[in-house]
């Protein structure tokens, strides 16, 4: 088996192309994937409920009535709201994968906007088991408040720059139907010089309406800032958002997970299903299982090779990706483990493939014609697609390596447990390395 | 058309029991319904070369894939096992990135030989590729390659070589060079088993021609005997070959 490796090394080192693209073209579809996921999906499923009663969904400001409802506006065209009924409802849509989120406004929301003593909550709750819709729903939200934010702040700042105005320089202002005359420091402190001028000079009371007059000014001038003040500060809105499952892997840990996750697919099933087709291709196969090696011992051979060849692979990426991304190679036996898992069931499956080809080129195609639609099914998030497809979409994913694979990945990098998802690897593994020697059987034919 | 001829025409006594190198006893081979070989015997004496001929479809691959150990009989037996005869299948077995040498190096180690380095300037001179020995084998013509083909079949030095068309696809100059190579061996002792769809082939190099057609033993004997058989039995007049051909029509095939 030693000279069958080396036989496989020396080959490969005389095919300098197709080494590169065995490299480059996993690395490019992986940079490509990237990008696609960090735009995330163009309107995801939000369930939202507003428990705020109808009656009270305006608030005064300044004698103006403003609809808080139609703040949501700009949210619901940036996002496909899925109405429930209550807040339950809706956290038991996200917890089954229903909708990517849910956004609930309590009913004390405008209760607060009005009174202006604390900020209004609103509660958004998102699936993290995949840490791009989390990083989608959140960001999405987060940006839609912000809007709303800041459409109430300037109106909240108008109204107040309105009564600042009204202190300062005076004039009518109307509450409750009855109308009001406000005199402002501006006309008191003209009132208070003219009735100066009428004291006798030494008298203790020019002083005393001196300083007066001074606050009255400096309380005036002072006053004429606060519009830049008031529009830099205010929160109307705050938004208190909790993670129901899954952990917390940052997006761009993520994505290094994907991207390694597509090369070790790749690499490792192009290389497996390549050199085993080569054999036959070649014509060498039934001279080698006539007696120099066993069929199962072909298989190990090969899949070893693979498994190596694409272990290294992946570990330079992360190494490289390490510069960028920030990695705990704490981990890095963990990393080891999920990879070499995750590089066996690929190579095994490579290797069920090859037995349907006759020659390295059919073997490659056939690879990735069924790896790729399997790694976008397995990338579907919960609630891009109704309930039933995505069940059977998580059926499929459990049946080929890509999955767990990524899952095992992710795990290793961030915070998790990767014991469950090699076991499932290494079913894999057993159950594609069967079909790869079963189907072998079948070449003496 | 008239049914198959089960009758063997034995022209000549094959080698004694104690001469005999390889000997195969009543093969028999299905795929599904149909039947590859029926009850097929052969025997091969040491340095004898036996030519296997037929038309296409007649069982010859399928018969020397059983003396191989490739393929298992449904019934009948074998005198020995896959790892005492050598094997040159119809299409070179051969890595096409590997030089010569390389090619031969490997499957002497994996054949265990005592010697590999021995074992590979041995098989350079056989052949006569010497001075093509770190040239890829890819970048070889046709004739060569089959000569490296041959090689790696003799690497384990068995007293056996089966080969499967050793000269289809070739040229006449290639062909010439491999059957010069082929007939060396047998002048060494070798016993040599060929398939061949061509007559001419069987009818000059071989010392015993075995007819197969449709999976049945129809001829066993010297080429000469099978040129009388046929020139007796068949109607048509004209080449060997046509000869042959009216000779395997009225056996029903």
């Amino acid at each position: 088996m030693r000279w069958l490796l080396l036989k496989d090394l020396r080959i490969l080192r005389r095919s300098p192309l197709l080494v590169a693209l065995l490299v480059l073209y996993p690395v490019i579809i992986a940079t490509l994937i990237g990008f696609a996921l960090s735009r995330g999906p163009d309107k995801p499923q939000v369930a939202f409920v507003n428990e705020v009663p109808e009656s009270a969904n305006a608030i005064e400001l300044g004698g103006e009535r403003i609809d808080v409802t139609r703040q949501a506006g700009p949210l619901f065209r940036a996002i496909d709201p899925v109405r429930v009924k209550s807040r339950e409802e809706a956290i038991a849509k996200v917890r089954s994968g229903d909708v990517l989120g849910a956004l609930v406004i309590p009913e004390d929301t405008t209760q607060k906007l009005q009174t202006g003593l604390e900020p209004a909550t609103i509660e958004v709750f998102y699936n993290a088991e995949d840490p791009v819709k989390a990083s989608y729903v959140r960001d999405t939200i987060k940006s839609q408040v912000a809007d709303a934010n800041r459409a109430l702040t300037a109106k909240l700042s108008e109204v107040a720059l309105g009564f600042l105005d009204l202190i300062s320089t005076g004039g009518q202002y109307s509450f409750l139907g009855r109308d009001f005359d406000v005199l402002g420091l501006e006309r008191s402190e003209q009132i208070l010089t003219e009735a100066q001028a009428d004291l006798p000079r030494g008298s203790p009371a020019r002083e005393q309406i001196d300083q007066v007059i001074s606050f009255a000014r400096l309380a005036r001038e002072n006053l004429g800032l606060s519009d830049d003040v008031l529009s830099s500060v205010g929160t109307p809105i705050r938004v208190d958002q909790t993670a129901l499952d899954g952990g917390a892997t940052p997006l761009s840990s993520f994505a290094v997970s994907i991207a390694v996750t597509v090369s070790l697919m790749f690499i490792t099933l192009l290389l497996a299903a390549g050199v085993l087709a080569l054999e036959r291709e070649e014509n060498a196969f039934m001279r080698l299982v006539r007696g120099l090696v066993s069929r199962t011992g072909l298989l190990v051979e090969k899949a070893g090779l693979a498994a190596v060849c694409s272990l290294a692979v992946c570990l330079a990426m992360l190494a490289g990706l390490s510069l960028f991304v920030e990695l705990d190679w704490g981990r890095f036996p963990l990393w080891l483990a999920a990879l070499a898992a995750g590089a066996l069931a690929f190579a095994a499956m490579g290797l069920a493939i090859a037995t349907l080809a006759r020659e390295v080129r059919a073997a490659s195609l056939l690879c990735v014609m069924l790896s790729l639609p399997l790694a976008f099914l397995a990338l579907v998030p919960s609630g891009a697609v109704a309930p039933g497809l995505f069940d059977a979409i998580r059926v499929v994913s459990a049946l080929f390596p890509f999955k767990p694979a990524l899952e095992a990945l992710d795990a290793a990098l961030n915070d998790g447990s990767i014991a469950i998802h090699l076991l499932h690897l290494l079913a894999l593994f057993l159950a594609f390395g069967a079909a790869a020697r079963l189907s072998l059987r079948r070449f003496a034919g | 058309m008239p049914e198959p001829s089960t009758s063997v025409t034995r022209a000549r006594g094959a080698p004694g029991a104690g001469t005999a190198v390889l000997e195969a006893r009543d093969l028999v081979k299905r795929y599904g319904d149909r039947e590859a070989l029926r009850g097929v015997s052969l025997q091969a004496g040491r340095g004898e070369l036996v030519a296997v001929i037929g038309p296409n479809g007649a069982g010859k691959t399928t018969l020397l894939s059983i003396l191989a150990g490739i393929q298992r009989p449904d019934s009948g037996s074998v005198s020995r096992g896959p790892a005492e005869v050598g094997w040159v299948p119809q299409q070179a077995a051969v890595y096409g990135k590997l030089t010569v040498a390389e090619n031969l190096r490997l499957f002497a180690r994996l054949e265990r030989v005592d010697d590999p380095e021995q074992t590979v300037t041995r098989m350079l001179e056989l052949t006569g590729l010497g001075d093509r020995a770190d040239d890829q084998v890819g970048r070889l013509s046709g004739g060569n390659r089959q000569r490296v083909n041959i090689a790696i079949g003799l690497l384990g030095g068995q007293p056996v070589l089966l080969l499967d068309e050793p000269s289809a696809a070739l040229d006449p100059r290639q062909r010439e060079r491999v059957w010069e190579f082929v007939l060396s061996l047998a002048a060494g002792g070798t016993a040599v088993v060929y398939s061949t769809h061509n007559i001419q082939e069987a009818e000059r190099h071989a010392q015993r021609v075995i007819v197969l057609a449709d999976g049945e033993l129809l001829f066993e004997g010297s080429p000469r005997e099978l040129e009388d058989a046929v020139e007796r039995e068949a109607s048509a007049r004209g080449d060997f070959e046509e000869s042959f051909v009216s000779y395997l029509r009225q056996r029903g095939h």
